[in-house]
């Protein structure tokens, strides 16, 4: 049983990831998706806390928010004009966004109702995983570690600060 | 009231299926952009939330997502690159408009 | 003896085709000329030699000790070796004909070598034009040389390409392109007769080579022996079929029709290929042929009576011809019709095969002095510039060295001693009558058409009226008249050369006796017949334009060759082009190009129609790959889990 400030957090998070995502891909303008993209992400980041992942939500928060909405930001602010509206949409791709979007709902409804039993399960109990303990997850080379994996994405990162600057350079 | 797992399924499950509408239906390649990280975020929550609810012991979900994140600015990063350079090119980052990738 | 010179004298002139043909257009037209006349001034030398070296070195090679002369192969490379029974070899005969032809060829093509010096001087393709003259003398020559039939077809299909070029080298003029093709066509025709024979001759006897198949005919004819055909033996099929290819480039009837038309072609290329050497090349295959012809008399019948008709068809045609070349190009026909009429009558208990050794002595004769008579219509043609005797006429006072050359043809044609033409004439002759009196006194009549027709030329061009000339005619210069006077000095002389010591059949000695009888006769005739063409021509009259009013019909019949073009225009275009070919033709446009088409068409529709898939639209890529993973995903969901 929850606490009922726990509830109102639940209820305003999860009305705001539904009408913040909503407004990002329907706004006609781009800075004003950037923006709901951001309050988007500061509620999952919420929920991250909210389920005792104090870590990920501040990477959440840091790199998501932090990082990439700033980098759409900048990119906005570079190829397009404040105050330009995207083009209205045709009645026909509208059709075909809404046909998918409802095809993937179905779909993926579908599946979470064919499997209630586990839809259905409540909070367990768990040890809020202290630093020490990520730490050696992330760096540990054992079992359920993932030392391989950070040091893969190390390697990703660094391609891609090479990539950025290769592609974006002026020629 | 109990918190169940659908709980957070559902709104995560319609941040998606924005992202595959704004995907399809958004012309500007920052907005299709954008939709694809929604996609993305979504995922996130879910494999957060299946680690908490279903393996509480477990970190891997958490894990996921962490690199899920760190590959996703990676990729914003290059993504918005590419993009900054053809508008470079051809002024414009519609992707209807954008018929020659070569000059 | 050696190879390298043999194998010189068909390499020299090959050698000169590359170098002229590659690298002509940088040289000056001198140059070209002369490295042209130099070339085959060196394969005259060596032939001379090669063929003397057989004729006269007493060579256990050569000649036997019982002085009978031998086949020798000198060199015979594998050139394609596909079984070992199949294989095609290249290679040098030496035998008493072919070292005749090693020294005809050469003097010929050397005397039109030079004489294009001064007849084609300045014309567009010069170089081009010693390039091709020396691609025929290395065709001929290897024609000549060949150690096996198939090597023969070989340089057989090389001449005939070599002559479409030759007669196609005014390649401005439509008629020279349209004889060109002309010769090229009919000659090809018969030469798929002659290829088919090839197959059935060598398929029955296991071998392409000369010297198997004719030194043992019998073993030739046993090997086919009861295979019939329509009523014929296979043999007879064979070599009637291989004659058809020497009457397509003899000139026979009734394949003749190519050869008027060829004299489109530049005159010293009319004086090599279509008067002394290539022409005679049907006559040179019955001859090589000639021990096989004999087992089946029937295709010796054959040669006999197309060439006797041959003949007289020539001769009359000959008669009523205004252009000058084409009077030439009938008596040509005729006298190679006279060679294959001897060998057609040529029969071993004759006198040892007279007939042979008449026919080959008469394509010596005639090689020169045809030549002559045509170098020397060149240089008339050089002078007046018109092809037809009506332009010309009292030409003996402007160009005195032509005229004596040109009589001294005429009078050996006609058949006059002591010219050469007499001796070899009266040796057919002589053979023909012992064969059979009516065949003989049948050529006896032709012969003296032959005089009648060639002395009319010759008093139509050199005597007959005094036209006003708007250039004063004048002999040709030094390269135009030496050959002249070379060829003249030969066709003199080349009479009294002992030619049964060098050429018979099957080598032995044969000492020529002469037939008074027939010597007298044949020599009356033509005597008479000079001076009826004398009494109707020496002076301008009404005469003859009276005597062909009286027969007009046939007048204009042998004007217009007797309609043999017309006929076979009739029946190539009337029947063979209406008939068969345009009901194929829409066969293959519709039916055929219908169904490629179709396929075609379906394609493109079919391209047509997915192309869109591939538009380059990242949403609809994305679209579709959504749709796929739904689809999984319900698998997924719906089986797996």
């Amino acid at each position: 049983m929850e606490s009922v400030g726990s509830i109102i957090i639940y209820v305003v998070v999860a009305l705001s990831i539904i009408l913040f995502s909503v407004l990002t891909v329907t706004t006609r303008k781009i800075l004003r998706s950037a923006t709901y993209l951001l309050f988007t992400l500061f509620a999952t980041a919420v929920i991250y806390f909210k389920l005792d992942y104090e870590f990920l939500g501040a990477v959440q928060i840091a790199v998501y928010a932090g990082g990439i909405v700033v980098l759409f930001v900048f990119s906005i602010l570079l190829t397009s004009k404040p105050g330009d509206n995207s083009r209205s949409l045709t009645s026909r791709k509208r059709i075909t966004g809404l046909l998918a979007a409802l095809a993937t709902l179905v779909v993926a409804g579908g599946a979470l109702i064919s499997r209630c039993s586990m839809a259905f399960s409540s909070l367990p109990a768990m040890d809020n995983p202290d630093m020490k303990e990520l730490g050696s997850t992330l760096m540990g080379a054992g079992q359920g570690q993932f030392l391989l994996p950070f040091e893969a994405i190390s390697v990703l990162l660094l391609a891609c600060i090479i990539g950025g600057v290769v592609v974006a350079r002026k020629r | 009231m109990d918190l169940t797992l659908i709980y957070y399924l559902v709104p995560s499950m319609i941040m998606f299926c924005c992202g595959v509408y704004g995907f399809i239906t958004r012309h500007n390649m920052i907005a299709m952009l954008i939709s694809l990280e929604l996609m993305l975020n979504a995922v996130d929550i879910n494999f957060v939330v299946f680690n908490r609810y279903l393996y509480p012991h477990a970190l891997e979900g958490m894990f996921f997502t962490l690199f899920a994140i760190a590959i996703a600015a990676a990729e914003t990063a290059v993504a918005i690159a590419i993009i900054i350079n053809v508008f470079r090119a051809a002024k414009n980052i519609d992707v209807a408009d954008l018929t020659k990738m070569k000059n | 003896m050696e190879f390298t010179i043999p194998l010189l004298i068909l390499a020299i002139p090959l050698f000169m085709f590359l170098l002229l043909g590659l690298a002509g257009m940088k040289m000056s037209h001198k140059l070209a000329g002369v490295l042209g006349c130099l070339g085959m001034g060196t394969v005259l030398v060596l032939s001379y030699y090669t063929a003397f070296t057989y004729y006269f070195s007493g060579n256990p090679e050569f000649i036997s000790a019982e002085g009978v002369r031998l086949q020798s192969v000198i060199f015979n490379v594998d050139w394609l070796a596909f079984t070992p029974n199949l294989v095609i070899r290249l290679g040098f005969l030496l035998d008493p004909i072919s070292a005749m032809m090693l020294i005809v060829i050469p003097t010929i093509s050397f005397m039109v070598h030079l004489y294009s010096m001064g007849y084609m001087k300045g014309e567009k393709g010069f170089q081009r034009y010693y390039a091709f003259l020396s691609l025929f003398s290395f065709s001929m020559l290897g024609l000549v040389v060949a150690t096996n039939i198939f090597q023969m077809y070989i340089f057989w299909e090389l001449v005939g390409a070599s002559s479409y070029l030759l007669i196609g080298f005014f390649y401005t003029l439509p008629s020279a392109v349209s004889a060109s093709k002309k010769a090229f066509i009919v000659t090809r025709f018969a030469d798929l007769g002659f290829l088919v024979g090839i197959l059935i001759l060598s398929f029955y006897t296991q071998t392409f080579d000369f010297i198997t198949m004719t030194s043992q005919p019998g073993a030739v004819f046993a090997s086919t022996a009861g295979a019939t055909f329509m009523g014929c033996s296979v043999l007879t099929w064979a070599m009637v079929l291989i004659f058809m290819g020497g009457m397509g480039k003899s000139a026979m009837m009734p394949l003749h029709i190519w050869l008027p038309d060829a004299m489109e072609g530049p005159t010293p290329v009319s004086a090599l290929i279509h008067a002394a050497t290539m022409v005679v090349a049907g006559v040179y295959l019955v001859a090589r042929m000639f021990p096989v012809y004999l087992q089946v008399p029937t295709s010796l019948d054959i040669v006999l009576v197309v060439g006797a008709i041959t003949a007289l068809y020539a001769a009359i045609v000959a008669c009523a011809q205004i252009d000058i070349k084409r009077v030439l190009a009938f008596s040509t026909i005729s006298q190679i019709a006279f060679m294959m009429v001897s060998l057609g009558v040529a029969r071993p208990e004759i006198h040892e095969c007279l007939g042979y050794m008449a026919s080959m002595f008469h394509l010596f004769t005639h090689a020169m002095f045809k030549a002559l008579l045509f170098l020397g219509a060149g240089a008339l043609i050089h002078a007046v510039h018109s092809n037809n005797y009506t332009a010309m006429g009292g030409l003996r006072k402007y160009m005195p060295i032509t005229h004596i050359t040109f009589l001294i043809g005429c009078l050996a044609i006609a058949g006059i001693p002591p010219f050469a033409g007499f001796f070899s004439k009266d040796e057919i002759l002589s053979a023909v009558y012992a064969y059979s009196p009516f065949w003989g006194v049948w050529m006896t009549a032709v012969a003296g058409l032959t005089a009648f027709y060639m002395f009319r030329l010759y008093y139509l061009i050199f005597w007959w009226n005094n036209p006003d000339y708007h250039h004063r005619p004048h002999d040709g210069e030094m390269a135009m008249s030496l050959p002249l006077i070379i060829l003249a000095t030969i066709s003199v002389v080349a009479g009294f050369i002992p030619f049964g010591k060098f050429v018979t059949w099957r080598g032995h000695e044969y000492i020529i006796e002469m037939n008074w009888v027939v010597a007298s006769v044949s020599v009356i005739v033509a005597v008479v017949a000079i001076l009826i063409a004398r009494a109707l021509y020496i002076r301008e009259n009404d005469m003859p334009k009276r005597m062909a009013d009286s027969c007009r019909w046939l007048w204009t019949a042998a004007n217009r060759r007797f309609y043999w073009d017309e006929i076979y225009l009739f029946i190539t275009h009337k029947i063979i082009f209406n008939g068969i070919c345009r009901p194929i033709a829409w066969f293959d446009r519709h039916i055929i190009d219908g169904t490629m088409d179709g396929f075609a068409y379906i394609t493109n529709q079919a391209s047509y129609a997915i192309r869109n898939f591939q538009s380059g639209k990242i949403q609809q890529y994305v679209l579709a790959y959504l749709i796929g993973a739904l689809l999984l995903a319900i698998v997924t969901v719906c089986c797996v889990l």
